[in-house]
């Protein structure tokens, strides 16, 4: 009971601007926050800078945040939209590096032209379906997740994962790779 | 999802891992910089209106004893 008035009292003190409750946020949520971005993003060192643009938008915000509500969540749904502008202003051929997953997981069995195809096939999806279609596809998070992360209804992630899915046979067709 | 697409997904999890990486450092210091950064710079309507007050004060000098008066 002592730690939720705690931390009710916190998120109150940030509301009201309090730069050492911003600070106790910050480093309670600043791993969380990073582990989602990276996960859209797709790149450790962008991740960081945005982690660090999220909580820049959230401390700007903190006036119009509620208490009553959950910071994480709200973390959550501002993080998403700063990895998803970032993917809108990236220029896709800077982000044509390899993936880095990929070479920490090197397979075999996967020949490098396909598996560099397959990135730029991805890589060429609108963000807005890339988001989805990271999350979804890829990191197989749950569908309410990612709704409450964008701020849309579960049936139209639903829809937007169809259609990144049919982006991406379009994209991997067109360069050849036949999945 | 039908099986093509299936397909897809199992090819772009195959090229395109999931990620599971931590964050392994505090990325507070950053912060603070990003922030004391911010503070001490001059938002932009605030070289707007510093700009006008200037382009006002070209186009009709006589007001710039009254302004000074006032200061």
């Amino acid at each position: 009971m002592a730690v939720l008035e705690q931390q009710t009292d916190l998120l109150q003190q940030f509301a009201q601007g309090d730069l050492a409750a911003f600070e106790a946020l910050f480093r309670q949520h600043q791993a969380e926050v990073y582990r989602w971005t990276v996960r859209i993003v797709r790149d450790p060192g962008a991740a960081e800078d945005l982690t660090i643009e999220t909580f820049w938008r959230i401390y700007r915000a903190h006036a119009r945040f509620d208490p009553k509500r959950s910071f994480e969540a709200w973390a959550r749904k501002v993080a998403t939209n700063a990895a998803l502008d970032h993917l809108k202003t990236a220029r896709p051929e800077v982000a044509l590096v390899q993936d880095f997953a990929a070479t920490d997981t090197a397979d075999p069995a996967v020949q490098r032209d396909i598996r560099e195809r397959t990135q730029q096939a991805f890589r060429q999806l609108p963000a807005k379906l890339r988001v989805v279609a990271a999350l979804a596809l890829i990191e197989e998070q749950p569908y309410k997740e990612i709704a409450d992360a964008l701020g849309i209804s579960v049936g139209a992630v639903k829809l937007r994962v169809f259609r990144a899915t049919r982006h991406l046979r379009k994209n991997l067709k067109r360069l050849g790779v036949e999945p | 999802m039908n099986k093509e697409d299936e397909k897809i997904q199992s090819l772009l999890k195959h090229v395109m891992p999931p990620i599971e990486r931590e964050l392994d450092r505090d990325l507070w210091p950053h912060m603070l910089r990003r922030l004391e950064q911010r503070a001490s710079s001059v938002p932009w309507f605030d070289w707007a209106l510093g700009a006008l007050l200037v382009l006002g004060l070209f186009i009709s000098p006589h007001t710039i004893p009254v302004l000074l008066y006032h200061l």
